[in-house]
């Protein structure tokens, strides 16, 4: 399985995907610059957490108009795996890959923490390896993260079993103190309806190892390896 | 009455949340103003401000090109929404 990780001007944690990419998961995994117009033959992208562009204009406005986004685009369009994380997931919502919107967080303030996380759609090649209502513990580090969709989207999404994670308390259940950003129906990973393109706010590529406090991202990328 | 050639035109975008969306930011700008003692603020939402300058179209072509601009990149349509205006008069050539 080759992965690609974009990198835009502004993203910070390329490296730390593509070092789990390749060194954890021991997968061929290449970067992809975001002028150039090739994908490399990968089997999936993953569009890696930052800040692309100085979040100017508003968070992934404008990576969105880069050449890659464009191979992207289509790629996804042929049931192409994409992964967003964090500030990719803004870039797949601005793209229009995704449903909704990233509004400022509710106390206005960033946001670098442990969150806990409950995988409500483990029926996907993202979260296959997850059992439904399984609890995750992973960092989230965004200022704009509070999701945000009109009443009628909403419905849709649920209805279509597209959300994949919710910011929920230790034991699952997802009150408003869990909700660290104020996100709409609790939404911290949402899924198109063909099921190739994920958006999620945590970082699973910083918890990928014991180490580093948490090996609950790996949950994520194993599912994408088919291991 | 279109100018061919027109310049020296600027608009002036104005982009700010829908109605139906929640304005934190504005809502803490409106908190400090009521401790400051003007009771009197009501609400306030915070937007943002585009002025661009144009050069070799018309005025007919700018009506057309600048809302599309602002649905497509300088308002987020899903959340925003964004009023404009033609700053200065095209000069004449």
């Amino acid at each position: 399985m080759k992965f690609g990780v974009v990198v835009f001007p502004g993203s910070n944690c390329d490296y730390d995907t593509l070092f789990v990419l390749k060194n954890v998961l021991r997968q061929p995994a290449v970067f992809l610059w975001h002028k150039d117009h090739d994908l490399q033959g990968v089997d999936c992208v993953i569009l890696p957490g930052g800040f692309s562009y100085g979040d100017y204009l508003r968070s992934g406005a404008i990576a969105r108009f880069s050449p890659l986004m464009q191979e992207v685009r289509e790629f996804a369009e042929r049931g192409g795996l994409v992964l967003g994380i964090c500030n990719g997931f803004q870039v797949l919502l601005e793209l229009g890959l995704l449903p909704g919107a990233m509004l400022r967080n509710k106390g206005l303030k960033f946001l670098c923490q442990f969150v806990h996380l409950r995988v409500d759609n483990p029926e996907t090649q993202f979260t296959r390896r997850a059992r439904r209502g399984q609890v995750l513990r992973l960092p989230i580090a965004h200022f704009d993260g509070h999701y945000f969709s009109p009443p009628e989207t909403l419905r849709n999404i649920e209805e279509n079993g597209q959300v994949v994670l919710r910011y929920v308390d230790e034991k699952g259940v997802p009150t408003e103190a869990a909700n660290v950003n104020g996100s709409a129906a609790s939404i911290a990973g949402l899924i198109n309806r063909r099921g190739n393109v994920l958006g999620i706010m945590p970082h699973p590529e910083r918890a990928s190892e014991a180490l580093l406090g948490s090996e609950d991202g790996l949950l994520i990328f194993e599912s994408l390896v088919r291991l | 009455m279109s100018l061919k050639g027109s310049s020296g035109m600027r608009v002036r975008i104005l982009v700010s949340f829908k109605e139906t969306v929640l304005d934190p930011q504005g809502q803490t700008v409106k908190n400090a103003l009521l401790t400051l003692g003007y009771g009197f603020v009501k609400d306030v939402r915070q937007g943002k401000v585009f002025e661009i300058a144009l050069d070799g179209i018309t005025e007919e072509e700018a009506r057309r090109a600048i809302p599309e601009i602002a649905d497509k990149v300088l308002a987020n349509p899903i959340i925003e929404k964004f009023t404009w205006e033609i700053l200065t008069e095209p000069k004449r050539v």
